[in-house]
């Protein structure tokens, strides 16, 4: 009762001010979204058509290039997981935890393109891995602009994305779950096993998020590293909405990517209905 | 606690090494005189000059920060009320659909804000510019505003709110001298949240700039196109002390944070 006279009083005089939040939600969440599946169900001539639906569909390119780039960002998914898991764990048993979460920080806030510059020279034909194979007397390799150096750079560019999510649930589980485990005659490993990685779930869930989602869109890297070899849905969307100008195409497409994220959300989302709001 | 295993040590610093091995080679080759990133001919500051006699980059530079202090101080306000919003929703089904809606920008790829907001902005009839940009970038830092605004008004003590009221305070006092003075942590750290997103973005703005306006992501990206240019690099060595000291000062941010909750966590105590 009294809870709700307080709340009422509230609503009436400033929700004046959450205005800009409802025009937000309405022009920069909604419409866009709208606008997405608006533009594809619309032909050149600007008639209601199924068209660009129909021709991604049935066009083994279209589809070859999604699977492509599905198998791709799942790689890059899997890789920077198995990198990340054991140094997220590692890093929570370091002592100067703080500093080495900013140590981990740090290079994600340098833009993402610097990072791809860096690896033009280091993978070029006399770049520094190329000397190192020479050294060795491999002899220069085609390492940029090939398949790889797109998986390589984008692993390169997800690592921290993978390892601080990781990092901060291992961080958060209650160590007298640990202790509980070993005084009940459990080893390191068995501890691991049972208590460490179940409680962890959360942040790979946030990780897989964080690392799969982004790797469907790259387009920059497929762009200055992959040489136009792998064609990622993000890169597939670029050309149709700012080179070919064929918008159509470019939503149907973006709709795709749309609904794997929404999948991809589903599928790490569930079991987590206790956790408080968010995503 | 046990003693660590220095295989363990090993794999850390690998990957420590890795994650920097990149930036410090950039770094390394912008004082190179011989002008590529493959052998280290001599030692020079000429890059350097270049990027600080470089007018136009200095020009982009500065609308590059200006765009970045004002989108992330608009989204600040917008979010900020956003929150206070979905704090004040009692049902909680509507509170996570509200959530939902909040966070979509979040977890959407660059290229679906980017291709979307495009159409947004050509169904409305708008030019392309500073402005598609100016509110793009305000439009995707509204959502990490409110995430890093709603903890601080989940831990807000009600009975303060209350006693503000009973004592005779309309809403917009307690919201101005209670509420908003109280969740001020959570608001620094969204509007620092907000800063670094607008400054590091590239896909979005490059959808919805038009030939007119230009950030330094978009200009680094056309002027790696082009091939190595060592001005890049002494570039990249500026943003990475840029940075450094961007990362002090959240990790300042966050101590702080940290003290004022266990500052308050105490105070329940007692």
């Amino acid at each position: 009762m009294e809870r709700n006279r307080f709340n009422k009083f509230f609503d009436q005089s400033d929700s004046i001010l959450t205005i800009p939040y409802f025009l937000w939600l309405a022009f920069f969440v909604l419409a866009p979204l709208a606008l997405l599946a608006y533009q594809s169900v619309q032909g050149i001539d600007g008639r209601w058509t199924l068209e660009n639906i129909i021709r991604y569909f049935s066009s083994t390119s279209y589809l070859k290039m999604t699977l492509q780039s599905f198998v791709y960002a799942t790689m890059i998914t899997l890789i920077t997981l198995t990198l990340a898991y054991p140094a997220a764990y590692l890093l929570t048993q370091t002592q100067h935890k703080e500093l080495w979460r900013m140590l981990l920080i740090l290079p994600t806030w340098i833009n993402i393109l610097l990072k791809a510059y860096a690896f033009i020279g280091i993978l070029s034909q006399s770049g520094a891995v190329n000397n190192f194979l020479e050294w060795l007397g491999i002899g220069p390799k085609q390492i940029l602009f090939t398949n790889f150096s797109f998986l390589l750079v984008a692993t390169y560019i997800e690592l921290p994305f993978m390892i601080l999510p990781i990092m901060n649930a291992i961080d958060e589980i209650d160590s007298s779950f640990v202790q509980a485990s070993h005084d009940l005659g459990a080893n390191s490993w068995e501890t691991t096993k049972e208590i460490i990685f179940p409680l962890s779930l959360k942040g790979v869930r946030t990780g897989v998020q964080a690392v799969f989602i982004p790797s469907l869109s790259l387009f920059m890297l497929t762009r200055l590293i992959g040489g136009n070899r792998v064609i990622t849905l993000g890169t597939a969307i670029e050309q149709h909405f700012l080179v070919t100008q064929n918008w159509g195409m470019g939503s149907t497409i973006g709709l795709v990517l749309v609904l794997l994220m929404f999948l991809v959300m589903r599928l790490t989302n569930k079991g987590k209905g206790k956790s408080k709001g968010g995503f | 606690m046990q003693k660590k295993i220095t295989g363990s040590k090993i794999y850390l610093v690998i990957v420590f090494i890795l994650l920097y091995l990149p930036i410090f080679y950039l770094i390394y080759y912008s004082f190179n005189a011989g002008g590529t990133m493959n052998e280290f001919t001599g030692f020079t500051f000429e890059h350097y000059q270049a990027v600080l006699a470089d007018k136009r980059l200095f020009q982009i530079v500065v609308q590059t920060l200006l765009l970045a202090l004002s989108s992330s101080l608009v989204a600040t306000l917008i979010g900020t009320f956003g929150a206070i919003l979905i704090y004040r929703v009692k049902s909680q089904e509507r509170k996570n659909s509200l959530l939902t809606l909040n966070n979509i920008l979040l977890v959407s790829p660059d290229v679906i804000i980017g291709s979307s907001f495009l159409l947004v902005f050509t169904f409305a009839g708008y030019q392309l510019g500073f402005i598609s940009v100016l509110l793009s970038h305000i439009a995707f830092s509204i959502p990490i505003v409110v995430l890093m605004v709603l903890p601080s008004l989940e831990e807000l003590n009600e009975t303060m709110l209350k006693a503000a009221q009973d004592l005779g305070a309309n809403s917009w006092q307690v919201l101005g001298r209670v509420i908003l003075p109280n969740i001020s942590p959570g608001i620094l750290a969204g509007f620092f949240m907000a800063f670094t997103y607008s400054l590091d973005d590239f896909a979005v703005t490059f959808f919805v700039t038009g030939n007119g306006f230009t950030t330094l992501s978009v200009e680094i990206y056309s002027r790696a196109r082009q091939g190595i240019s060592l001005e890049i690099n002494a570039l990249s060595s500026l943003l990475f002390l840029a940075a450094l000291l961007l990362v002090i000062g959240y990790y300042g941010i966050s101590q702080y944070n940290r003290r004022m909750h266990e500052g308050k966590r105490l105070g329940a105590d007692l």
